[in-house]
């Protein structure tokens, strides 16, 4: 008797939760609101016959259940083949009411409108970027042999449809609003998938393969990108963010986005010129970039350009620095303020031919702890601490240990990583907390004190 | 042509003399299913840890900092797989069907004993290498129990060397072994039944276990080669599976392979893999209420045809697995549809369980309730599948919490709760005592609405596009903070449900000793299995006479007959049961 109690409360209670609960799909963006009609339509169908066979079962068990004392035999009618007959019927009518519009809604999905813009999104363990085809309407051809830090794309040099693609290197695309695009899904590496739980289609990005969805955005405003196939141990931490504009901001940030033939054709830093421009650094940072903790300046000497100059440009343009908890990279923010991109560019240049000397350890800790804490840490920063420009991951061995517990703290206080355009470090903060504050921090960087 | 002579063959076994022969290398059935049963078991306590540590990770992050994104992964990818292959087809195929096929079928053990016995060990060997690679340096794979490549063989993922060649191997050694047990218990139906037992007297649970093996035998070879193509391409650079890309900033070896094929392949045996577990659950089911209801199961034959149909539409369905996975799209409508068809006859069963408790004399025992628990279940997990099975409505939904809480209604709690539903029935059988009648109702009611707290909320944070496989959802624009509270109650429902199945543990251990006799058949019940001459079943269960079978297994509260049921080997002109002919029309 308690089971057919508790089935009707069951019941009762998935129907209230239904109503009542908060959840429920994100205000949509798109032109697919047909799909949540379907949506919609197989819960009303499917809760039906949830609530009637469970209270039919319920209402069996009261009346049918045996009673102690009381004799009586169930009914012995083995064939109700109506019956049966009748509800496959039903059932049969039932599951072509659903599939039937959502067959029809599918159509359109294959069908892509003939007018629709084409865009690129590229996914790579665990970042997204993003490629137009440039005034041609072509996107040109990649190859992932040929991708490299300088050419992180593949773009096929002598392809010359490829010259005028647009080459968005940061996790945030802008759309038109009330265009039709079709996004086409290129993987350098795993699966991945591109969600935009707003738009409601989502799609798969296959390596060796190029896949596709298509989607009007309906709604002006910025959405985040997910990544929804397991690609690795950053997975969760693989996020974008799709901007939606009227066509005058759409324009504006075109304009603002580079060619690869603009890419190309820009000047390599010269170092005899950065070593000149180096001297103002050098009053902090060290003659030979070596650092010094007295004055709170990291060493620079075995970083990468790459890291390098994303760096000084967060700093140049407030994504890094901002925060009013981290008055140290204030003042580096403002140092940059007045120079320009070629100045950084010879900069780079120069301090990257600087030695790579070691520092003074000044953190102890247990290694052999710190080496497991790494496990994760590893993923990006490589095995042995060396780093990786694919996962723009800057190079942890080697680094002043006490300038590392600094930024591991930064990011974990909100101070750093925390500015939206900062796509690489907001991926840093959403990990910074694997290795707590306190004596597990220490154990991590006495193992990277040994990986020099 | 319903029994042969190699159904009788007790003069060739050779009684087991020793400890070692009769319990450890043992080539009786019911020891081998015993046997199986343990092991699973065993292993899926592993795998229900295992889920416990995701669900401190998701409901408390940045609490529990021994749980970090890598082995998190590998808890997430062990216990899917675990509880798949390693508990749920080796606890139903395995211990189920070697348990119930001879007994049921009226045989005196399997057709080919040592093979069987065979089985079991190179079973055991599987589940070892697979908890072997808990101990290798890099840990087991972090790849999903899907072990989709390229991810599953980079270093981008947990256990990409070791892990997962370990986990390819114990799938090899699993697939062999399942083989030897499938090919037995095929054959022992076909061709060992006893006098009279027809294939439309077979009761429901033997037809299921019967056509999930054909299943099993037909779509795990889809997953060996796959296995072993995935272990070439690791191991040898071949290129099966894997295109010219890049890992974490190199290029790799490979050229020109397709990561789809896996998956394809993956899932043409991934698909018919939840019926392997589902249609024994089925056919259990359909016993244990028929039996706890006093009433022969509603439309028999319906319910065989519907086990059938559902068998041969599993092979046509693969990929609704894969409608977002970058296949052809116009896939979807074939998809769509034949999913949409297996539907009809699913549906019909539910029917049919819920129209045999109708006008029934329901006894409302631990098995009873477990069985109407998994009703309940199975609908919801159904229903739910209609949404994902449905392409249009799938692609909101794909990847999403929505997908964990259908399957785990579907096929993680409702076949669970058959599994402990049938032990609360032939346990008696097993082991000649009654399970406490009270740890069993603790058992059952924390277990169903425990599993239910867990995964109803779940299909609303899906909807609301809360991903799966994700370490921690972090800050993320669309998620309000009432996610991460709910998060923390689904954890705690999780743990309930997990102390629950501890005391299930307990019942078994403690009823061995302590549990009422049982006597050989305590519910009444028609099948042969309680017909025995002996309780527990002796090696060669008969006597010296194989079982006769004179009608179908549902002869329950049939008119003219002093008890409501008659067992299927009780003769015709005994005077108890004069009124057999009502069951004419059936077998």
């Amino acid at each position: 008797m308690a089971i057919a109690i508790v089935l009707i409360l069951l019941v009762l209670g998935t129907v209230a939760f239904h109503v009542l609960n908060p959840w429920w799909f994100t205000p949509i963006a798109s032109n697919w609101g047909t799909m949540d009609d379907t949506v919609n339509l197989t819960f009303w169908v499917t809760g039906a016959v949830f609530v009637g066979v469970n209270l039919f079962m319920a209402y069996a068990i009261v009346r049918y259940r045996h009673r102690k004392g009381v004799e009586r035999r169930a009914e012995y009618e083995p064939e109700y083949r109506k019956l049966e007959w009748w509800l496959i019927g039903l059932t049969s009518v039932g599951v072509i009411a659903m599939l039937a519009p959502g067959l029809a809604v599918w159509a359109k999905f294959v069908t892509v409108p003939d007018d629709a813009d084409v865009v690129e999104a590229v996914g790579q363990q665990w970042s997204w970027s993003f490629r137009l085809p440039g005034a041609d309407g072509v996107l040109g051809a990649v190859d992932a042999s040929l991708m490299s830090v300088a050419n992180p794309f593949g773009m096929d040099p002598n392809d010359p449809r490829g010259r005028d693609d647009v080459l968005v290197p940061d996790a945030e695309l802008h759309l038109p609003l009330d265009r039709p695009v079709k996004l086409l899904l290129r993987s350098k590496d795993v699966l991945h998938d591109f969600t935009v739980p707003e738009f409601r289609v989502k799609m798969d990005l296959v390596p060796g393969m190029v896949t596709f969805m298509w989607l009007t955005p309906t709604k002006p405003g910025q959405y985040e990108i997910l990544c929804e196939e397991l690609c690795g141990t950053g997975h969760f931490a693989m996020r974008g963010r799709v901007v939606v504009d009227d066509a005058a901001a759409y324009a504006t940030w075109l304009a603002g986005q580079q060619t690869f033939a603009q890419i190309q054709a820009r000047p390599a830093g010269d170092p005899v010129v950065g070593a000149t421009a180096y001297a103002v650094c050098a009053a902090c940072h060290g003659a030979n970039a070596e650092g010094n903790q007295a004055l709170n300046a990291p060493k620079l000497a075995g970083l990468p350009g790459w890291y390098l100059t994303r760096q000084l440009h967060n700093f140049k343009q407030g994504v890094r620095g901002g925060s009013p908890g981290d008055a140290i990279a204030s003042q580096m923010a403002a140092i940059t303020q007045p120079l320009d991109a070629a100045t950084l560019d010879n900069v780079v240049a120069y301090v990257v031919t600087l030695p790579d000397v070691a520092t003074p350890t000044t953190v102890r800790g247990d290694a052999e702890a710190g080496a497991s804490r790494y496990t994760t840490c590893g993923y990006c920063h490589g095995a042995r601490g060396q780093g990786s420009w694919s996962t723009n991951a800057p190079p942890l061995a080697g680094r002043s240990d006490w300038y590392l517990a600094r930024q591991l703290n930064q990011f974990r206080q909100g101070h750093r990583g925390r500015h939206p355009q900062d796509f690489h470090g907001s991926q840093m903060a959403r990990l910074s907390n694997v290795v707590p504050d306190g004596e597990p921090t220490a154990d991590l960087l006495a193992y990277l004190n040994t990986l020099r | 042509m319903s029994y042969v002579a190699i159904a009788d063959q007790h003069a060739h076994l050779h009684d087991p003399q020793t400890f070692i022969t009769k319990y450890v290398w043992s080539q009786d059935h019911k020891v081998i299913a015993i046997q199986y049963m343990a092991t699973a078991m065993a292993i899926g306590v592993v795998a229900i840890a295992l889920s416990i540590l995701m669900r401190l990770q998701l409901g408390f992050p940045d609490t529990f900092h021994f749980i970090n994104p890598s082995n998190y992964y590998q808890f997430v990818s062990m216990h899917g797989m675990i509880m798949v292959i390693y508990l749920l087809t080796a606890l139903f195929l395995g211990g189920f069907g070697n348990y119930l096929i001879p007994l049921m079928c009226g045989a005196r053990d399997m057709v080919f004993p040592y093979l069987n016995m065979v089985s079991y060990w190179v079973y055991l060997l599987a589940v070892l290498v697979l908890v072997a690679s808990f101990f290798v340096p890099g840990g087991p794979t972090g790849a999903g129990w899907t072990l989709y490549p390229p991810q599953a063989i980079l270093e981008g993922t947990p256990g990409a060397d070791l892990g997962i060649t370990l986990m390819l191997v114990s799938l090899i050694i699993f697939i062999v072994g399942f083989t030897m047990g499938g090919l037995n218990y095929v054959v022992t139906v076909l061709q060992a039944r006893c006098r009279g037992m027809t294939l439309m007297r077979m009761p429901l649970s033997v037809w299921g276990i019967f056509m999930a093996t054909i299943l099993a035998l037909l779509a795990f070879p889809a997953l060996l080669v796959s296995a072993i193509m995935m272990a070439l391409d690791n191991h040898l650079g071949t290129s099966f599976f894997m295109p010219a890309i890049m890992s974490l900033g190199d290029q790799t070896v490979h050229k020109g392979g397709s990561p789809l094929l896996f998956q394809h392949l993956f899932w043409f045996f991934g698909h018919p893999e939840v019926y392997i577990v589902a249609l024994p659950a089925f056919g259990i089911v359909s016993d244990l209420i028929s039996t706890h209801a006093r009433r022969h199961i509603f439309g028999y034959r319906m319910m065989v045809w519907a086990i059938l149909a559902i068998g041969i539409l599993s092979f046509v369905v693969w990929a609704h697995h894969m409608y977002v996975s970058g296949m052809n799209p116009y896939f979807g409508f074939f998809f769509a549809t034949t999913t949409l068809i297996i539907a009809i006859p699913t549906a019909l069963k539910v029917y049919n369980w819920v129209l045999t408790l109708w006008r029934g004399d329901v006894h409302l025992t631990l098995p009873m309730l477990f069985a109407i628990g998994f009703v309940f279940t199975f609908i919801n997990g159904g229903l739910t599948g209609l949404f994902l099975g449905n392409v249009t409505v799938d692609v909101p939904l794909s990847d999403t919490l929505f997908v964990v809480a259908h399957f785990h209604m579907v096929m993680g709690v409702s076949p669970v709760l058959v599994v402990c539903g049938a032990i609360y029935h032939w346990y008696p059988k097993m082991t000649g005592r009654m399970m406490d009648e009270s740890l069993g109702r603790l058992h059952f009611w924390l277990t169903l609405i425990g599993t239910y707290a867990i995964f109803l909320p779940m299909h609303y944070l899906g909807i609301l596009g809360v991903p799966r496989r994700y370490f921690a959802l972090g800050d993320t624009y669309f998620v309000p903070d009432s996610v991460e509270s709910m998060n923390a109650a689904i954890s705690i429902a999780a743990i309930v449900v997990a102390v629950a199945q501890l005391v299930f543990i307990f019942n078994l251990i403690w009823s061995l000793r302590y549990g009422k006799p049982a006597g050989p058949n305590p519910w009444r019940a028609t099948t042969l299995e309680w017909q025995t001459p002996e309780t527990p079943p002796r090696h060669g269960n008969w006597g010296p006479e194989l079982p006769v079978v004179y009608r179908w297994a549902y002869e329950y509260g049939a008119p003219g007959n002093k008890e409501d049921f008659v067992p299927q080997n009780r003769p015709p002109d005994d005077h108890t049961a004069v009124a057999i002919g009502h069951g004419r029309n059936i077998g």
